[in-house]
């Protein structure tokens, strides 16, 4: 089973996210490999963007350098206000940086007007023309590039059947649903066939079970087209379902660009490990380290062994991050201990908040059997057993 | 039980200032209409209902000639302030604030604030000088007098169309390799379009119902039809002009309603 290689990032992430307990056993999964020699489409190098003058201008982006590849589905991910919309504004063109170079395929674009980039956009509200029916919605791009009618006629047949839209063609773009209008702007980008297709937050405006299914649609098309797509959302869970890489951004920087395995099992600081899904955070101070492993004294005064990054000292203070699903609650043992404080039960796992020793809450989350409760209730003593390889030391 | 809010119908006289003022906005009319339909020569006793000032106005040449000179004028001034205006508006709401942007909203309305009167007399003054130097006399003076007065009215519609206007429209269009000037032909114009029409309309009945200015400016026997209406009150008052303006009250009431409706109108 730790072997087993699921053929794609989906279903990886499915599997991970749907039924968190099966994943203790499989963590450490190697990175998708063959992807370091891929091209480049899109390199952003040292990009500042300030808004206003002076000392008063906010920084919207600061020193931001990320190298898309082609091919690649790219997320931009980050709370509210990191400076998304403003990255993908300046590489369609919309914004001009401050300071720094976007390069598309080597090649400096910074100056290009947008109608000048081979690159196309689906807007957070979609942003369809409200006079022209979906089929001109879809033409607009081929018409603007000179393309013969009958290309057209082919290219947009072909862009509508992709997105199942062809019986709705001679519709106006105002009557038509939200998920409608997301596939038809999509398909509206997808038609003059751009190197980069930038997406801000399409599916935002969707409900649940819409969303999921647009997800493996734009998976799929991605897959069909093999079209760069720079992916904006500030969904986590969306992010690590649909990435081949992600960039998670705060307040106008890039904490870390990775695979979502990278993302989720090797958050490079505090603040992608709390953003990237549920984790728990334990003082400790470092004992000693070795090869990349260190033994780290807890606030009670147990020892265990966590992977360590370089740069620590003996006796640094930092902080042990494990996530919930990588550790179990226990009647004997464990690294821990302490006394249950809440159980909550979500179908297919349980959440059990345990209250530790040292005044620390812990969370653990383990899938439940169809015959038997966790066998847990509130106040019960109970001690907690990290998985192997499952803590992680990560600054402060 | 206590009133939450004030109440501004529950005051006192609230009832007789409304019908006042209904009464004194409302009754003229009323009375001017009824009395286009009189069959005496009286505009202030009834002889009967008759349409015989209508035909009558109808067949006189001089209305005729004032009426269509009024059409006239009102098409020509309204398709160039119109023209006008939507360059204008576009320069004032495409563009980043700057200094100076306020002032530039005043000068473009400026024949809001400044009194016909004075407008009146020194459009008069110029054109005199010009008359002389060219010795052309025709309608364009008119024409122009009326466009600089319409500006405003056909730009404010059109602004406020522009405004309301959802950006990233435009910024899609670029991003699909539209050119600015395409941008503009192929999605700005055509969402703008109830705007340019709607100011358009405000334009024609704003110069149609022009006296001042044109009083002023005219030259000799290049009567509109409010000013020779104006003309005929000074001399024998007969329902004629009373079926003029009801004609008149008539035309301006559908343009007017027309503009509300396309004003309404989504995209
Ligand atoms: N035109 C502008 N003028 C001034 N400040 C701006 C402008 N555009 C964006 N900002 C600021 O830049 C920062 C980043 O904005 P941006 O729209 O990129 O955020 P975001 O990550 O897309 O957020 P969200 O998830 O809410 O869309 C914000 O603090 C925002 O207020
Ligand atoms: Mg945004």
């Amino acid at each position: 089973m730790p072997e087993a290689k699921p053929s794609n990032t989906l279903s990886i992430m499915r599997m991970r996210l749907g039924s968190p307990q099966t994943s203790i056993w499989v963590q450490r999964m190697p990175e998708p490999t063959g992807a370091d020699d891929k091209r480049i489409a899109i390199e952003a190098r040292g990009i500042v963007k300030a808004f206003g003058q002076g000392p008063s201008a906010l920084r919207a982006l600061d020193n931001v350098s990320v190298s898309i590849r082609e091919n690649e589905f790219f997320t931009l991910l980050g709370p509210s206000g990191c400076g998304k919309t403003t990255l993908l504004r300046l590489i369609a063109g919309f914004e001009y940086p401050t300071e720094g170079a976007i390069l598309l395929h080597g090649d400096d674009i910074a100056g290009l007007p947008p109608f000048k980039r081979p690159i196309n956009t689906v807007f957070q509200s979609y942003a369809l023309f409200p006079h022209l029916t979906v089929w001109e919605n879809v033409a607009f791009g081929l018409q603007m590039l000179g393309k013969s009618k009958a290309d057209i006629e082919a290219r947009v047949a072909v862009m509508l059947k992709l997105v199942h839209m062809e019986e709705l063609a001679q519709r106006r773009t105002d009557q038509i649903s939200g998920g409608q209008a997301q596939r038809v702007a999509l398909a509206r980008a997808l038609a003059p066939s751009p190197k980069v297709l930038l997406l801000d937050e399409p599916l935002s405006a969707l409900d649940y079970k819409l969303r999921k299914e647009m997800q493996i649609e734009l998976k799929r098309m991605q897959n069909e087209t093999g079209i760069t797509f720079v992916f904006v959302t500030h969904d986590q869970e969306e992010a690590l379902t649909m990435s081949d890489r992600i960039a998670v951004m705060s307040r106008g920087k890039v904490l870390q660009v990775g695979s979502p395995w990278d993302i989720y099992d090797k958050p490079a600081d505090r603040f992608v490990a709390d953003f990237i899904g549920e984790t728990n955070f334990l003082k400790a101070s470092v004992v000693s380290i070795e090869n990349g492993v260190a033994r780290v004294m807890l606030a009670s005064g147990t020892e265990i062994v966590a992977t360590i990054a370089e740069g620590f000292q003996p006796r640094d203070s930092v902080t042990v991050v494990v996530r919930p699903e990588h550790a179990r609650a226990v009647q004997q043992g464990g690294q821990l201990s302490g006394s249950i404080e809440n159980v909550v039960y979500f179908g297919t796992d349980t959440h059990i908040h345990i209250k530790l020793d040292s005044g620390e809450l812990f969370t653990v989350r383990q899938q439940n059997s169809r015959t038997q409760s966790c066998g847990f209730k509130v106040g019960d003593r109970a001690g907690v057993e990290i998985a192997p390889d499952a803590a992680q030391v990560l600054r402060d | 039980m206590a009133k939450r809010h004030f109440d501004i119908k529950a005051q006192p006289g609230f009832a007789f200032l409304a019908m006042f003022t209904f009464a004194a906005l409302y009754l003229p009319i009323a009375t001017l209409v009824a009395y286009a339909f009189n069959a005496s020569d009286s505009v202030s006793i009834w002889g009967g209902f008759s349409l015989k000032w209508f035909v009558e106005a109808w067949n006189n040449s001089a209305v005729q000639d004032a009426a269509w000179r009024s059409l006239v004028v009102a098409f020509f001034a309204a398709a160039i302030a119109t023209t006008a205006a939507t360059m204008a508006a576009i320069a004032t709401t495409r563009t980043e604030p700057y200094r100076g942007l306020s002032f530039k909203y005043a000068f473009i309305n400026q024949p809001l604030m400044v009194p016909e009167i004075v407008t009146a007399v020194a459009l008069l003054i110029v054109f005199s000088r010009i008359k002389v130097w060219t010795g052309y006399s025709g309608l364009g003076y008119l024409i122009i007098a009326h466009t600089a007065f319409c500006i405003p009215f056909a730009y404010l519609p059109i602004r406020a169309r522009l405004e309301s206007m959802d950006l990233t429209l435009e910024r899609a269009a670029a991003d699909l390799y539209a050119t600015p000037w395409m941008a503009f032909r192929r999605v700005t114009l055509p969402l703008l379009r109830p705007g340019i029409i709607a100011g358009f309309m405000l334009a024609f009945v704003i110069s149609l119902d022009d006296v001042v200015i044109t009083e002023f400016v005219k030259s000799g026997g290049q009567d509109t039809l409010p000013t020779y209406m104006l003309g005929q009150i000074r001399r024998t008052v007969t329902p004629e002009v009373n079926a003029i303006a009801t004609a008149f009250l008539a035309l301006s009431v559908v343009l007017v309603t027309a503009f509300f409706f396309i004003n309404r109108q989504k995209t």
